[in-house]
């Protein structure tokens, strides 16, 4: 009796394993928004029972995996070129749209306190610029007390999604950057103290404890550690603060539906209140894929990342959810073409 | 009738005979087993090797011999050169050699001539203790606590001291981060610190106690007893015991990421930021892309294993020396 009672309930409870692992979608690659994937995972699999397990491995390896389909969806900051999405028989769509900020330790400099505009950046990072009393930033931010110091500017040591969207920014506004470093996941730095550090924690932790550093890192970080984060001069020359209203403003104007591949770059972009170093991160997945029912609930998995539920709980990450028509867009003219039958 | 008398016994001796073959078979099982496990050992070593130099060989091949001396390491641009990398291993591992054998020869002979006997046990338990510490702790140390203190209070006093000499100044110059090779370089020092402690003490304790207590008896110093016949007496146990300790800090990776600054930088100076070959491998590799990246990561791996090889081969050969003078003394 007792026997049978052990066996039936072994045999329960190997059923419940079974069936947990049926249910279970996995995704690799960017290490930007994986605090929000965790999140939206936790309160989908409440909802739905499907578990998603997401390896925040780096843009460069979710890509490598989704192309050795390993996993369901590859995620991706820096967006892949249309051709090659297409050639690799793929989609892709943005899901959430985020800032990188710059930050500085200075004593006495709170968040906020100091300005620049992205060419005043560009020429600290060359490493032309090297003391942080020098008379360009001194004009830009008058009133401001600046350390007679040599400034040590603080890098990805890996390679990084954020890396290429700070680098595409600096390109853009910078000829003398495009020029002799140019935009990508991992560069050549040039100035000539510059500090390396893993991760965006390990940006993070580097200028929270070299002094007179400057660094770039996602928003949540620097908010987080709560470093003294550079107010940037955007495109149409205004003064902004990052936050989820300027991110919101720079992804406002872009018209996701006319680029091919969806691969818009939302950085220096157009408005009054745009935040000029937003991005957006990228899902990859096949158009024909080998599991339907695993594609069937990542698509579950996206649908709730953009409703109301799954908007709020990026907004409280200070991620921006995509705009409604953005996503509308998605839903008719990007998962239509993934067959699921 | 003579076969039924000899049954028994022939019986008891097949019997012995069985077992006797089956214990041969059984002992030639084991042998060969054994020698199976070892030379699983041998083929993983020799496979390493192989994927090791297959991977690196489209770098190799493209930059050719002078991948190991080129500067430049530009991803973008697609051309790479171990220099960096390897610049900074051999540094932050001489940084700490220096530093740590004198400290260890201190140690060392600290514990085995000066020490009561009720401290040794304690003390000895303490430095071994300190080899146990995973890296990853020191890395942590290095980063948070170390480096804010070292750029406060030492760097500037390195720079205004050591900084001013002719010459040997211009390793001491830089902005005080902190961070860079001379912090790495430290840290190993206090990392390989208990290696080479506790073999040192292990070789003086083979000093046979009649040739120090003569040396005594002859109202030599405790100096002259370790320099004269404590050293003489070790040298190849102490060298090997530094050897392993440089093998352990030119692999080092953890607390080297840490701390030393991953700036792809070749500068004369000892305060800057550089990177070390496992430092650049434990960075770089994740998001690296296949290509010449790849295998120029792989390249300076096949770099970092032949220098810790040549020099625990060399450590190695020491320790054995040193004791086939023991085997023959005693």
């Amino acid at each position: 009796m007792k026997f049978v009672k052990t066996a039936l309930s072994t045999l329960g409870v190997v059923m419940c394993m079974a069936s947990v692992q049926a249910a279970e979608i996995t995704g690799a690659g960017a290490t930007f928004p994986f605090p929000v994937y965790s999140k939206w995972s936790e309160a989908f699999k409440d909802k739905t029972d499907i578990g998603v397990n997401y390896q925040s491995i780096g843009s460069s390896g979710g890509i490598k995996q989704i192309k050795a389909k390993t996993v369901d969806f590859g995620a991706t900051d820096a967006p892949l070129k249309a051709d090659e999405v297409e050639k690799e028989g793929m989609v892709q769509f943005p899901a959430v749209i985020g800032g990188v900020v710059g930050i500085v330790n200075i004593e006495g400099i709170k968040p906020g306190d100091i300005k620049m505009s992205g060419d005043l950046m560009a020429q600290i990072f060359l490493g032309n610029i090297s003391k942080w009393n020098d008379k360009q930033i001194q004009e830009m931010n008058p009133g401001l007390k600046l350390p007679d110091a040599p400034i040590t500017v603080v890098h990805r040591a890996d390679g990084s999604g954020t890396t290429f969207t700070f680098t595409e920014y600096l390109s853009k506004v910078s000829p003398e950057w495009k020029d002799k470093v140019g935009a990508g996941a991992a560069v050549k730095w040039l100035a000539a103290t510059s500090v390396g550090g893993k991760g965006n924690e390990g940006v993070a932790a580097n200028v929270s404890r070299v002094k007179n550093s400057i660094g770039y890192v996602e928003y949540a970080y620097s908010k987080k550690n709560k470093l003294a984060h550079i107010n940037l001069k955007n495109k149409d020359g205004q003064i902004v603060a990052p936050d989820d209203l300027t991110f919101a403003a720079a992804a406002a104007g872009t018209d996701w539906s006319k680029f091919p591949a969806m691969a818009a770059s939302l950085t220096d972009a157009a408005g009054a209140k745009s935040w000029p170093i937003t991005t957006a991160t990228f899902i990859l997945m096949y158009k024909q894929p080998t599991n339907k029912t695993a594609s069937a609930d990542t698509l579950k998995f996206f649908e709730f990342g953009f409703s109301k539920q799954g908007q709020k709980l990026a907004t409280d990450l200070d991620y921006v959810p995509l705009p409604d028509a953005t996503t509308e867009f998605i839903r008719k003219s990007v998962w239509s073409q993934i067959n699921l039958k | 009738m003579t076969a039924s008398t000899l049954n028994p016994l022939e019986q008891s001796n097949n019997n012995q005979l069985k077992r006797l073959k089956i214990q041969r078979w059984q002992d030639y099982l084991f042998e060969k087993a054994t020698l199976l496990f070892a030379t699983t050992t041998l083929l993983a070593l020799l496979g390493i090797i192989i994927s090791l130099i297959i991977s690196a060989w489209p770098a190799l091949s493209t930059f050719g011999i002078s991948f190991f001396y080129t500067i430049e390491w530009d991803i973008i641009n697609s051309e790479f050169g171990g220099m960096i990398a390897i610049f900074g291993t051999l540094v932050t591992a001489l940084i700490a050699i220096l530093l740590a054998v004198p400290l260890s020869f201190g140690i060392a002979v600290f514990l085995t001539e000066i020490c009561p006997k009720q401290l040794r046990r304690p003390l000895g338990t303490a430095v071994e203790l300190l080899a146990a510490v995973p890296s990853i702790i020191y890395g942590m140390f290095g980063l948070f606590i170390f480096a804010p203190l070292f750029a406060e209070y030492v760097q500037p006093v390195l720079a205004a001291t050591l900084g001013q000499l002719p010459l040997l100044g211009i390793l001491f110059t830089g902005a005080f981060n902190g961070i860079g090779i001379l912090a790495a370089g430290l840290i190993l020092a206090m990392m390989i610190l208990p290696f080479i402690a506790s073999v040192m003490r292990d070789v003086f304790e083979i000093v046979p106690p009649i040739l120090k207590e003569s040396a005594y008896g002859l109202g030599c110093t405790t100096w002259e007893v370790v320099t004269r016949i404590v050293l003489p007496y070790t040298k190849g146990g102490v060298v090997g015991g530094i050897m392993l300790g440089l093998g352990r800090a030119l692999g080092e990776t953890m607390a080297v990421t840490f701390v030393i600054g991953n700036a792809h930088k070749l500068s004369p100076s000892l305060f800057s930021p550089g990177n070390s070959i496992a430092s650049t491998l434990a960075n770089e590799f994740g998001e690296a892309e296949p290509g010449l990246h790849y295998s120029s990561l792989f390249a300076l791996g096949l770099a970092l294993f032949i220098i810790t090889f040549v020099v625990l081969s060399l450590a190695k050969w020491m320790l054995i020396r040193a004791e086939a003078k023991k085997g023959m003394q005693s």
